[in-house]
């Protein structure tokens, strides 16, 4: 019995140690980034502009850095939001078993290729695409950006959304056809409003994946830290931010503070998106 | 009637756009390898980089992303398999179970240069471990760590009631119970989940950025404490920091490829664990 004891104060222990993690991710983010609260304060993080290395002044206005995230994710879910759930609803609703049993793996495929990959693909093969297509100096940019964005974007959203519809009651649609409606409209009018919250859901946890992504941003979308809405333009993320110049600066400095600043509003987003669309999953019973 | 064939041609749209993604997923398989299968040879594989990268293997890199997952499986194992044998076999629903799972839920979506901050924060500096491989399988410890949590709880779960109870019944407490009727039937799972993690390990980037890797090391590391090259991030310098990164071309397709085999290998092994156990055991 004593051996019983033991056993479960050590699991409880390991237990203990996702919770101990994720209060030390905090932790370590927010004391990295402390010092810059007081010289030279939390207002010059809210500036327009991003020079972090200068001989005058050094800015560290994470404006451009939040508005090439917003930018580069707007456009990605653009192309992926309706490619997904698209996909979603002709793998659950339309396609054969068979059919299915061999789209699903494969598109998950896409979920495992480490983003370093992808990021290489897009260097090597669609920004030049882009480049020719529009006729540009240079095809790293905002769009070829948000290209690849889309394609990481499309396993989560299409896996989750497609739970969403298959966790609908086979009530709803049986009564929704014994009342005279075709396939199609069950399927437009019952199946998809019902499982919208999922849908949703997944498309929030769809945009965490899209902001947090770093390698392949950080290979294609030029890297300029300009605060735009043109999509040829190159822009510069948060994460790509973080990954470029924190290999280059001294440890300690304004810059290295700022830079774990960045990290803090990334956790923050990231965060917030992912909750909300876990209350949203577990409200409506869709979670798996 | 017209009903019907506005419905096809609906269909026929909807399978398209699927469709449309399939065969994005094919090509980028398909221009890896087509590119990277010239490249790999066995002097490729075996071999030392020379003029740092421009010509000769990448031997280094995958023994350093080999020492790398070897690290982060041999901590993040039993601090996952632990979390969920407590999950599924003792937690009540109670504050502290509640906030493990949201724990792990946040984990899983931390993104993974944040890890990297956190890794360079706390294991490299704070620990004064350096960048090294420690810091670097540490932190990708802390972030494959829901992988095996998540996949073992669900594989201990699926053991039926009646294993335990009849071991219960006969007087096995219940840390014997686990270990000789539960453990061994989920064990399937759990390896599995160990899997897909090392594929996430081997494929990551922007973790070990931060907290290990090195561009061209001359030699082999000689302890835990040293820098190591990695695949991921070699074909990162390589593809965007090489001074003659077009001539080099060939042997980024080839570092890529053998990435991706690595990492898609892996979770084909995964799959086939999965079936070759659900085929033994039947419940």
């Amino acid at each position: 019995m004593r051996m019983d004891k033991f056993m479960r104060m050590v699991l409880a222990g390991t237990a203990s140690f996702s919770v101990l993690i994720v209060a030390l991710i905090f932790l370590f983010l927010g004391k990295e980034a402390a010092p810059f609260a007081f010289d030279p304060g939390l207002g010059k993080l809210f500036g327009a502009q991003w020079i972090p290395v200068s001989f005058q002044e050094e800015l560290f206005g994470i404006y451009p850095l939040l508005a090439g995230s917003s930018l580069v994710t707007l456009l990605a879910m653009l192309f992926s939001i309706p490619l997904s759930v698209v996909g979603a609803i002709y793998i659950s609703e339309v396609a054969q078993p068979v059919e299915r049993e061999f789209l699903k793996p494969f598109i998950e495929i896409l979920a495992s290729i480490p983003s370093v990959v992808l990021g290489f693909f897009g260097l090597v093969v669609l920004a030049p695409l882009v480049k020719n297509f529009f006729g540009l100096g240079s095809g790293l940019n905002a769009l070829t950006a948000a290209l690849l964005l889309a394609l990481m974007a499309l396993p989560t959203i299409i896996t989750i959304s497609e739970d969403a519809l298959a966790s609908v009651p086979r009530s709803f649609k049986q009564a929704s056809l014994a009342l005279g409606a075709s396939e199609l409209q069950t399927i437009f009018r019952v199946t998809v409003p019902a499982a919208l919250p999922g849908i949703i859901a997944a498309i929030m946890l769809g945009i965490g994946r899209v902001i947090g992504e770093t390698m392949a941003v950080l290979m294609v979308s030029g890297n300029s830290a300009l605060i735009t809405l043109y999509p040829l333009d190159s822009v510069r993320t948060m994460t790509a931010t973080i990954a470029a110049e924190m290999g280059e600066v001294p440890f300690g400095g304004h810059h290295y503070q700022a830079l774990f600043w960045v990290g803090i509003a990334l956790l923050l987003i990231t965060f917030v998106l992912n909750t909300l669309s876990r209350i949203v999953l577990k409200k409506y019973g869709m979670a798996q | 009637m017209s009903g019907n064939l506005g419905q096809k041609l609906i269909y026929l749209l909807l399978r398209l756009i699927t469709y449309v993604i399939v065969i994005s997923v094919g090509y980028i398989l398909f221009d890896i390898i087509r590119h990277g299968i010239p490249v790999i040879n066995w002097e490729f594989l075996t071999a030392f980089p020379r003029r740092s990268g421009a010509e000769g293997g990448i031997l280094p890199a995958i023994l350093g992303t080999a020492y790398l997952t070897i690290g982060t499986i041999a901590v993040a194992l039993p601090l996952g398999v632990g979390c969920a044998i407590y999950l599924s076999e003792y937690a009540e629903q109670n504050r502290f179970s509640e906030l493990v799972r949201l724990a792990i839920i946040t984990l899983a979506g931390v993104p993974s240069i944040v890890y990297g901050l956190f890794g360079l924060g706390l294991f490299v500096l704070f620990f004064r471990f350096g960048t090294s491989i420690l810091a670097g399988s540490l932190t990708l410890a802390c972030m494959v760590l829901p992988i095996i949590i998540v996949t073992s709880e669900e594989a201990l779960r699926a053991v039926p009631r009646g294993y335990r109870e009849a071991s219960l019944a006969l007087g096995a407490t219940k840390w014997e119970t686990i270990r000789t009727n539960v453990l061994p039937y989920s064990i399937s799972g759990i390896i599995t989940g160990s899997i897909l993690a090392i594929g996430r390990a081997a494929g990551e980037t922007a973790p070990i950025l931060l907290t290990v890797a090195a561009f061209f090391l001359p030699k082999l590391p000689d302890s835990i404490f040293d820098q190591v090259m990695a695949l991921p991030y070699h074909l990162y310098i390589l593809a965007t920091q090489h001074p003659e990164a077009d001539k080099v071309l060939p042997l980024q397709y080839g570092t890529a490829l053998v990435l991706l085999i690595l990492v898609l290998g892996m979770n084909l092994g995964a799959i086939i664990v999965r079936i070759h156990f659900r085929k033994k055991y039947k419940w």
